[in-house]
């Protein structure tokens, strides 16, 4: 596996228990429109993704971020800068 | 918005759907409207609709032609008819007029805006002090301003709205830990970059359940990163500390806490918000806080109650006495009745009684209503974690009498709609 390919089987791990309708999971999957997630969601699941990796997410990045893909990407850019 | 995962700031702010252009704006809000008149139409009364028809003194108002116990208000000290506040307001009236018409930084600064910083940095033993036209004003322009786009604002899950709302204004980068968490908040702090000026936001009380922040641990861990804190005391103004400064005054962390925000909404009894700080340089904030300079000052009236009422405030010791009395025997009252509440015990003047469902929540507020008691309803997206709250906050005037009248009243309304047996 890539790098990427591992980061996004870790992320994919952590929305697991958010998944409550078994939505399958690629990179144009939407947190909102697909995963249906509100704000409560959202915020325990940021958290989750942030202490996985070491990283912080600012919500100024969250605001950006509408799809899997996009939050795997930033996760990456994270990881590299850090 | 379009589907904005992550919602931008405030975690009360949900996406709502998009409109499309030649679309009428508010159709927006249709799922909401529906839900309210879905709500209303199975016959409860309004509980975001109340008219107080009269205010009787700080416990009691007329409600629908009834005598009502208020027990929603945050007039945690009952200040709003002591004599001697009146009294100023009155006076103000007459001397200086009904307004201002005008912003602090103008025409909108009298005599009696100066004496109630002076009566505020008195209360809080403070080399400055900055009075807002609302304790919401206050927060916007201190989040908004003080950070900039390399800075960090650290703040609270479940902090208030006006802090949300000041970070959106603003342009720092916002990292949010879990409510009230000295760890999360830890690990968060070390994450962060070198470069960049930190703000760490915390409240003494946070109003929603009634819980107070562990400030020792949270400053502590504040100033081990090298980040300034700010509290809001919106809810511990008063009743808190040897001198009702707040609760960051009882955890003993006054000399480490670099702002603290309030509000005269809630204790002091009437309008407007304030910063109080000891930096040597706050005093620029005037000029550069745009919730503070493009808006009216407060009238003559409110800033003469205000003062009056943060003097008393300093030795009313006896009240806060009676208050910490009455929310401990309200919360072992409700408890021992079997309602569930959100903390274990009173930590605070605010006893949030958990419910199931909105349903079952608007019943029983009814139920209280009509048996002369109000109280607070709270649903999301205003709380955490999704959860339907009754809130009570009391009064150092409630009488005991009164307090033993809620606990029955709540006893009959629980029982009729079926939330305890
Ligand atoms: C924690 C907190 N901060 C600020 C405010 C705003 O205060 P004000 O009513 O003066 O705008 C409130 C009250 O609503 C509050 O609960």
């Amino acid at each position: 596996m890539t790098d990427r390919e591992e980061t996004f089987a870790k992320v994919a791990q952590l929305i697991a228990p958010f998944n409550k309708k078994g939505i399958a999971l690629t990179d144009a999957t939407s947190f909102a429109g697909d995963l249906e997630w509100d704000s409560l969601i959202v915020m325990d699941f940021v958290a989750s993704v942030e202490d996985e990796f070491d990283i912080l997410i600012t919500m100024n990045m969250q605001a950006e971020i509408e799809t899997l893909g996009q939050l795997v990407d930033a996760v990456e850019d994270l990881r590299n800068e850090g | 918005m379009t589907e904005a995962l992550l919602n931008p700031m405030d975690p009360a702010d949900d996406p709502l759907p998009d409109t499309i252009p030649g679309q009428d704006l508010f159709s927006k809000f249709d799922a909401l409207i529906a839900e309210r008149e879905a709500l209303l139409d199975s016959g409860v009364r309004d509980p975001f609709g109340l008219v107080m028809e009269k205010v009787l003194s700080p416990t009691l108002a007329i409600v629908k032609g009834k005598e009502t116990i208020l027990l929603g208000t945050y007039n945690y000290m009952g200040m709003t008819f002591d004599p001697d506040v009146i009294d100023a307001g009155k006076r103000a009236l007459d001397e200086f007029g009904s307004g201002t018409t005008g912003s602090r930084v103008l025409n909108g600064t009298y005599q009696g805006h100066r004496e109630c910083e002076d009566a505020l940095k008195d209360f809080y033993g403070t080399e400055h002090a900055m009075v807002f036209s609302t304790g919401y004003q206050a927060n916007l322009g201190l989040m908004s301003t003080i950070a900039g786009k390399e800075d960090y604002i650290i703040l609270d899950a479940d902090s208030h709205a006006s802090i949300y709302d000041g970070c959106a204004l603003g342009n720092a980068q916002i990292v949010r830990f879990r409510h009230n968490s000295v760890e999360d908040l830890d690990r968060r702090l070390g994450r962060l970059p070198a470069e960049g000026g930190r703000l760490v936001v915390l409240e003494g009380v946070y109003s929603m359940l009634g819980d107070i922040a562990p400030l020792a641990e949270m400053v502590k861990v504040a100033k081990k990163h090298k980040a300034m804190v700010v509290v809001d005391e919106a809810h511990g103004m008063g009743f808190f500390g040897a001198n009702g400064r707040g609760v960051f005054e009882e955890a003993g962390v006054e000399d480490q806490v670099d702002f603290v925000v309030g509000t005269f909404s809630k204790s002091v009894g009437t309008v407007g918000g304030f910063i109080v700080s000891n930096h040597p340089k706050f005093e620029v904030l005037r000029l550069v806080c745009r919730p503070y300079v493009f808006t009216a000052s407060l009238p003559p009236s409110v800033v003469a109650t205000a003062a009056t009422s943060i003097r008393k405030l300093k030795y009313a010791g006896n009240k806060r006495a009676h208050l910490w009395e009455n929310s401990k025997r309200l919360h072992l009252g409700l408890r021992e009745l079997g309602f569930e509440l959100a903390t274990p015990t009173a930590q605070s003047a605010i006893i949030a009684v958990l419910l199931p469902d909105q349903d079952t929540t608007v019943r029983m507020w009814q139920a209280l209503l009509e048996l002369g008691v109000y109280v607070n309803m709270a649903r999301p997206p205003a709380t955490p974690a999704g959860m339907y709250l009754l809130r009570c906050s009391l009064c150092a005037d409630h009488s005991s009498e009164q307090v033993g009248e809620i606990i029955a009243k709540f006893e009959a309304a629980g029982r009729a709609m079926g939330v305890i047996s």
